[in-house]
């Protein structure tokens, strides 16, 4: 299920602060609170590592078009 | 309560005026008046425009070189510094280069025209502007490529949110074949990449040299693109026709590339918080739970099914001795009731009958007989008493 890995920054972010929404609701029976916190965890790390280990990418686009 | 001198005040004032870097090279514009051209060669005049006045003074060395003829109410440009002239606690233009404003003049003018005219157009209109995306992941930059700028951006971009993908598209960005690049730089990055951002800048210069921004058609450009435009141009006093049609003006080019991304750091303080904020949350779930657990339990103790087997017990053994009383209470009644029965019985039995002297007369077929008629002469018959039988003969 580990879909995380694809996940760009701001999507996994954005589900990061869903989550948080839930479980600031409450309601959810406990599994699914587990659940949520275990994937909010790993939604974290992957926005971690992804803030970390970034590398800036720098391209040019000229006349001839688009080249590195 | 300290008190300073007016010595020590105005030295204060002084450093704080020399201290600043823009006054210290700065061009002020305004009309001449009060013009003194001393003996000693120094000038003193007064350039005024329609909202305040400023004294200036020019030294000889700088009066001789000023090659237009400055006259009062000409329109002028003054190069210098402003300070403090302690002795009469009045600030001044240091003045070291004066030229004719007509020239100047004219740029402003053009300026002042063309941003009237598209503004009317509704090219600045607040509602047009496009929102920066919060979290970008691929920023066009239009901008030069051997300018300081450039490498200004590229770091403040790497320090804050590396996550990027910087595509320059490069261009000039001074002198009269500017504008054609620039507005050709911002069509490429429409046209060919999927840029969610771009930024146009350029570090500071003179008003000629941030000139190209303010042409119509890179105006246009910028007004056009689909994509958000953050403008850099210049430093922070520096307003350009481009800053008042993007989507975002930055007083400068890192400032533009600051406000274009969120700050790396921060991003990482909100996931920390964002994770404490999870554990804390999950352990008050489950303390929550527990809390709940322990009252349940605590709830059961006053119907735990102890006391309801007890309870059963009790009822059990209750009706099994009611039962059982029950039945005796029956066969007392049945065995009564025998007894009756038997009683009535007995006394209804012959034998009692038998006792109490009755005799039992029957045939020898043992027919009982009631009657004389039944029986003949000599007839024999059996009699029943008490206890025995006897036998005898009719005789009449």
């Amino acid at each position: 299920m580990d879909d995380i890995a694809s996940l760009s920054y701001e999507s996994a972010y954005q589900e990061l602060e869903a989550l948080v929404a839930q479980l600031e609701s409450g309601a959810l029976p406990l599994e699914d609170s587990v659940k949520l916190y275990e994937r909010g965890q790993r939604l974290a790390s992957h926005c971690q590592t992804l803030l970390e280990e970034a590398e800036l990418k720098i391209k040019l686009v000229d006349e001839a078009g688009l080249n590195n | 309560m300290q008190t300073y001198s007016v010595g020590e005040l105005t030295r204060y004032i002084h450093v704080m005026f020399d201290a600043d870097a823009k006054l210290a090279d700065i061009w002020a514009r305004g009309e001449v008046s009060n013009l003194t051209k001393a003996r000693s060669g120094h000038w003193y005049f007064t350039i005024k425009d329609a909202e305040a006045q400023m004294r200036c003074v020019m030294f000889r060395g700088a009066a001789r070189s000023v090659r237009v003829d400055v006259r009062a109410g000409d329109e002028i440009l003054v190069h210098g510094r402003v300070s403090v002239y302690d002795a009469r606690g009045e600030y001044q233009l240091y003045a070291d280069h004066i030229e004719s404003a007509g020239g100047l003049g004219d740029l402003h003018r053009q300026f002042e025209a063309l941003k009237a005219r598209l503004d009317a157009e509704g090219l600045f209109d607040p509602a047009r502007k496009k929102p920066i995306p919060a979290f970008p992941r691929r920023i066009g930059v239009v901008t030069s490529p051997t300018a300081a700028a450039w490498h200004d951006m590229q770091n403040v971009l790497r320090r804050r949110f590396p996550l990027l993908e910087l595509i320059l598209s490069p261009t000039l960005v001074q002198g009269a074949e500017a504008p054609t690049q620039i507005v050709r730089a911002l069509h490429r990055l429409n046209r060919e990449t999927e840029v969610d951002l771009m930024l146009v800048a350029r570090g500071g210069g003179s008003l000629e040299d941030l000139w190209c921004f303010n042409d119509e058609a890179v105006a246009r450009a910028v007004a056009a693109s689909r994509i958000p435009v953050i403008t850099g141009v210049g430093h922070e006093i520096d307003f350009t026709i481009v800053d008042f049609v993007a989507d975002l003006r930055a007083p400068t080019p890192s400032a533009a590339a600051e406000l274009a991304t969120p700050n790396r750091e921060d991003l990482l303080l909100d996931l920390d918080r964002l994770r404490n904020g999870f554990s804390a949350m999950l352990t008050d779930a489950i303390q929550a739970r527990t809390n709940d657990l322990g009252r349940m339990r605590n709830a059961l103790q006053f119907v735990t099914p102890q006391k309801a087997v007890q309870q059963a017990e009790r009822a059990l053994t209750d009706n099994r001795r009611r039962l059982r009383q029950a039945a005796i209470r029956r066969l007392e009644q049945l065995s009564e009731r025998l007894s009756n029965r038997r009683g009535a019985l007995d006394s209804a039995s012959p034998a009692h009958i038998l006792a109490r002297g009755y005799a039992l007369v029957s045939d020898e077929a043992g027919n009982i007989v009631r009657a004389a008629g039944q029986v003949s002469k000599d007839q024999r018959l059996n009699v029943q008493l008490a206890r025995d039988e006897i036998s005898v003969r009719v005789e009449d």
